[in-house]
């Protein structure tokens, strides 16, 4: 049974992932169908499935709503439990393991947005918890909590957008006549603009598809293009001072008036370029297209097939819907096949989760190798290493597909670092593992890859992920080798400082730090040192040519370029240590944990530099995890400093040695200077 | 005593201290940004041999930390003299020796960009030409005869020699110029009318104005703004006292027996032997966003004595070098017609490239080298203490681990 044990585990995650890669078939509204469908959003084409991420977490810092969850002591949904008078309501609490509330996933909630507003109006979506603003949009006692967070309906808000407004247009206002700044914005401010931003995207995408009276869109339009002739001879009969029909021309007007106000409201450019001689980028909105068509009689197939889809929802009548996005997919099939087929990948992606899945499974793959340590049972080791085989394979696939998404190389911003940082470290974790096998790799790469996998998710919830570049780093060359090799720099020091944090907690606390462990991982961090320096030097020194080469200086001594400087001289610093006999196992340990100090400073710290006590946002929540990081290595490193006689480990072999004779030093301690060269 | 300095010039301890002064350095110089702004920190802490501390603003200056030149000729003299006492070019050691010359080259490669590099910024407007560019932080009193109708004739006389006051005269002058003050930065207002003292100056706009003296800009943002206040003077005869300043940007003139003269002090120039034209700046956004996609200036590049005549597209990671210069598309104007390039003339400017090979492949050959000794050692042992016990295993282990590990040795015979 044991022998099978990696088998049987390994399969079991391999076929949870093979599933999530079938085709599933939804019996009623195809939303994952609808969630494939392509738009230009931010520069690049985009499905309506990362629209819909991106844009819930732009507005709620989540990816669902929640329909569900407790009025005072009763469970129910919101609707119920706000007529029964159950207040307050929450979210579900971390320890209620038995409720499963029922949840709008994103792209479900994009629909109901775009498509019945009358419902999404009383989402609890818009994130307001700062007591002033709550208190000056009289929103006391309304809306839902979670963990101190509070949400609110656009019902609810309704009354406070005007304050909404003019307090913002306030700020505007002195920032045009130079009076304060953006950096200067107060926590109020910043949490103004934050809500007025999400409310602008919220009535964004109510603008889209449909314009805010209208029930049956898809007859609605074909009626406007009946009438919109008689429409616009009554205009111009009107104009000419010519006796006109008035209900030729309220008709057109009111139409016209329905479909500027969407044109210029919408978020989102729905309908592809229809004429030959545009640019691929030209895509609009429907209101624009709907106003268009006054003049030239016809809309785009694009738009008919929306509205189709728009009234089968309103209809409740799903197979209409389904048609209408099959028969709209197969027309972009011809001319569009190549957004067409951006929207399939990416949403692919979006609902395979590479990165999430794998990250389960390094914590699954962690678990099994500590557990390793605690009876030495073999196949728990090699199940741990099996699992981080697979979830390396699932994290390299995810790696590749987004490269070829983005036709970029790995690592394009702080989010995609993250993910290539816990790559790298899993792979040197795995080379470790084959050559020692002694579970101390695939710890270190569970963790590493465990750890930066739950960074990259939470950098996630800023938005797109896969945002275009600006033009200096328009360059897949130094995207290449400057950042891939900085980047590697980074993961290697990690694995380094997390073998010394291996040989401080079990020397310290266990008796497993043997003579030959102790031997093992100092050969480990010193061979994960060089490289590390290797790498850190070529991709530092790369990014200074490529400076040079952008904008005429090698060096700058800007913070970033220093960060990355910081590294190299503090690998070369220990390598010179070690050659010099000045350190030795357990201070090559200390000296390597340090390094995630200065690593951590280098990938994060520097892009806080700026940033003040007073301020919210991902940045400085990051902040206050960097310091309690730099805090827990600084701890660490004390107790490695502790003297061998507190160590468990150590205490057995140095009293041996007491009550043996005086013996020489052992060797090593007073290596010649040299030796290590 | 010698012996000793020699041991400790040539020590790894040396090494090691300089190494974790220069971390220090580098951290503290980056924070010391965010108050200092980047161009005082460069100078401060890197481009100097100490960092100064002054307590409470004071002109007391205690130094704190070894500065940048300070900690880098260190670090080149430990490096060298190791070399020269310890290492010998062996095989063994032709990484050390690889990576330790690249990064001497690097080092003596960025003090002579230091030393000899020269920047100056090129601001055209679509369709303008101009066979110079300027230097930002420079400034020169320019006396111009305009008489020639095909060239003028400038004399320019530099800042540091205005700053240093006096008398100066020059061969094509024919008068000389006083200068009476000289503010490297300052603040020109105009003269209210209930004034009190004589006017700044008797001629030109002298007489309307009012000068303030201005601490030096810190910022990289920012460049001071010189004014200076001169005198001319023909033999005996006085012609009277003119404010120069860079807040003026047309000359004042100066008529001296029957011909003008034009003065302006502005960015010292950098005259060059072709000229070069803006004919097109493109600025380009992603569809939908702000996000800059594209800056390009298209420029046409001529040059008399040679006939060269061609067009030029500089934008992002690919600027222009030509004749030992190179433009790099640094900044534009708000209107989106018009282009700033930055002009780097540095004769160093390949020692990085060179630097970072030598480096790159010395560590890769010593650390290959490391790898292959380690795994040959590993396999000498594997195949001495056979299969078992090659593996490293943990010393101690439970006995069920050791039941199960003989199972596997069992299996594998």
């Amino acid at each position: 049974m044991k022998k099978y044990l990696p088998w049987i585990f390994t399969g079991i995650f391999a076929l949870e992932a093979f599933m999530a890669l079938l085709p599933r078939h939804e019996k009623t509204f195809q939303t994952r169908e609808f969630a494939v469908l392509p738009t230009l959003l931010n520069g690049r084409i985009q499905p309506l499935g990362s629209v819909a991420r991106n844009t819930l977490l732009q507005i709620r810092s989540a990816q669902s709503v929640p329909l569900e969850g407790n009025g005072g002591s009763e469970w129910g949904t919101w609707e119920q439990l706000r007529k029964d008078n159950r207040l307050p309501l929450t979210e579900r609490h971390w320890w209620q393991f038995a409720k499963h509330p029922k949840r709008l996933k994103a792209t479900d909630w994009l629909m109901e947005a775009m498509m019945r507003p009358d419902l999404a109006d009383d989402r609890y979506i818009f994130l307001v918890h700062l007591p002033e603003l709550l208190n000056e949009l009289k929103l006391e006692g309304k809306g839902i909590e979670n963990e101190g967070l509070r949400y609110f309906s656009f019902n609810e808000l309704r009354p406070a957008l005007d304050v909404v407004d003019t307090q913002v247009q306030r700020v505007l206002k002195s920032e045009a006549e130079n009076r304060s700044t953006v950096e200067q914005r107060t926590v109020y401010q910043k949490q103004l603009f934050k809500l007025a931003n999400a409310l602008r995207l919220y009535s964004g995408v109510r603008f889209s598809l449909r314009p805010e009276r209208s029930d049956d869109f898809a007859q609605e339009i074909d009626q406007f293009l009946k009438s919109a002739p008689a429409g616009v001879t009554a205009v111009k009969r009107q104009q000419a001072g010519q006796e006109f029909n008035q209900q030729d021309l309220d008709r057109i007007i009111e139409n016209v008036g329905q479909y500027d106000r969407m044109a210029t409201a919408a978020l989102l450019p729905l309908v592809p370029p229809a004429r030959p001689e545009e640019s691929r980028d030209n895509w609009t909105n429907i209101g624009n297209e709907l106003k268009e068509s006054v003049h030239t009689g016809e809309v785009p197939p694009a738009v008919k097939y929306y509205a189709a889809m728009v009234t089968a929802y309103r209809h409740d009548k799903p197979d209409d819907f389904n048609r209408a996005v099959a028969d709209y997919r197969q027309w972009l099939g011809g001319k569009f096949a190549p957004e067409l087929s951006k929207g399939v990948r990416e949403s692919f992606f979006n609902n395979f989760q590479p990165f999430y899945r794998a990250m389960l499974i390094y914590l699954f793959a962690f678990l099994l190798g500590c557990g390793f340590w605690f009876n030495w049972s073999e196949p728990l080791r090699r199940s741990a290493f099996c699992l981080i085989v697979l979830a390396g394979l699932i994290h390299t696939f995810g790696l590749v597909f987004r490269m070829v998404l983005e036709g970029r190389p790995p690592v394009t911003n702080l989010y995609s670092s993250a993910i290539f940082i816990g790559w790298g470290a899993v792979i040197l974790g795995l080379v470790l593992e084959s050559i020692y096998k002694d579970g101390i790799g695939v710890v270190t790469a569970a963790a590493i890859g465990f750890v930066t996998q739950i960074i990259a998710h939470n950098l996630a919830l800023g938005g797109d992920t896969m945002e275009m570049l600006q033009a200096v780093l328009d360059t897949n060359f130094w995207l290449a080798t400057h950042v891939v090799a900085v980047t590697t720099g980074y993961a290697s020091t990690f694995v380094a400082g997390f073998l010394g944090l291996l040989y401080i907690l079990r020397g310290v606390f266990t008796r497993s730090l043997s003579d030959s462990t102790s031997k093992a991982l100092a050969r480990m961090m010193y061979g994960i040192v060089c490289f590390a320096t290797l790498f850190s030097f070529v991709g530092t020194v790369l990014g200074g040519i490529w400076a040079d080469q952008s904008w005429g200086r090698f060096w700058g001594w800007d913070p970033k370029e220093n960060g990355a400087l910081i590294i190299v001289l503090w690998n070369a610093t220990i390598l010179h240590a070690r050659w010099g006999g000045m350190i030795r196992e357990r201070g090559l340990a200390c000296m390597a944990v340090f390094g995630n100090i200065v690593t951590s400073y280098s990938w994060f710290g520097v892009n806080m530099l700026g940033i003040g006590l007073h301020s919210y946002g991902f940045m400085d929540q990051a902040f206050k995890w960097l310091i309690a990081f730099v805090i827990s290595q600084v701890v660490l490193i004390a107790i490695g400093l502790l003297p061998p006689r507190y160590w468990l480990s150590f205490r057995d072999s140095l009293a041996a040695r007491a009550s043996a004779p005086p013996a020489p030093e052992p060797p090593g301690k007073a290596r010649p200077a040299s030796a290590g060269a | 005593m010698v012996d000793r300095f020699i041991n400790i010039l040539t020590s790894l301890r040396l090494t090691v201290v300089c190494l974790c002064l220069s971390l220090v350095l580098v951290f503290v110089g980056t924070l010391a940004q965010v108050d200092l702004g980047l161009y005082r920190v460069q100078n401060e802490f890197f481009r100097s041999f100490f960092v100064y501390w002054s307590p409470g603003g004071g002109s007391l200056r205690i130094p704190v930390l070894p500065g940048g030149y300070l900690l880098g000729g260190v670090l080149l003299a430990n490096l060298l003299a190791a070399h020269f006492k310890r290492f010998k070019l062996t095989k063994k050691k032709i990484g050390i020796f690889m990576i330790h010359i690249g990064i001497i080259l690097l080092i003596v490669g960025q003090l002579l960009t230091d030393l000899l590099a020269h920047e100056s910024v090129l601001h055209l407007k679509e369709g303008q030409t101009k066979s110079y560019s300027v230097t930002e932080r420079e400034s020169e009193l320019a006396v111009i005869d305009p008489s020639d109708p095909d060239t003028d004739n400038v004399v320019a006389i530099p800042d540091a020699l205005l700053a240093k006051g006096g008398l100066i005269t020059h061969p094509a002058l024919p008068f000389a110029i006083n200068v009476k003050s000289y503010f490297p930065n300052s603040f020109v207002t105009n003269r209210p009318a209930d004034a009190v003292g004589p006017p700044p100056a008797t001629k030109g706009f002298g007489p309307e104005l009012e000068i303030e003296n201005e601490p030096r800009v810190t910022s990289m943002d920012f460049r001071d703004v010189p004014t200076g206040v001169i005198e001319l003077s023909a033999g005996q005869a006085l012609l009277g006292s003119w404010v120069v300043s860079e807040y003026f940007t047309q000359p004042q003139t100066v008529t001296f027996e029957n011909k003008s003269y034009q003065l302006i002090l502005r960015p010292k120039r950098v005259y060059r032997p072709y000229s070069i034209q803006l004919v097109k700046f493109t600025h380009a956004v992603y569809k939908g966003t702000e996000t800059p996609k594209d800056f390009a200036s298209l420029i046409r590049l001529r040059r008399p004595d040679t006939g060269e005549d061609r067009e030029v597209r500089i934008y992002m990671n690919n600027p222009l070098r030509y004749a030992g210069e190179t433009y790099y598309q640094q900044s534009f104007d708000k209107d989106d017609h018009g282009t700033v390039l930055q002009v780097v003339r540095n004769p160093s400017w390949l020692t990085p490239y060179f630097s970072c090979i030598l480096v790159g492949a010395g560590l890769l050959v010593q650390f290959m080298s490391h790898l292959i000794a380690f795994a040959r050692r590993t396999a000498a042992k594997a195949k001495a203490a056979g299969p078992i016990k090659g593996r490293a295993r943990p010393a101690a282990p439970a006995p069920a681990a050791v039941a199960s590990m003989s199972a596997n040795a069992k299996r594998r015979d």
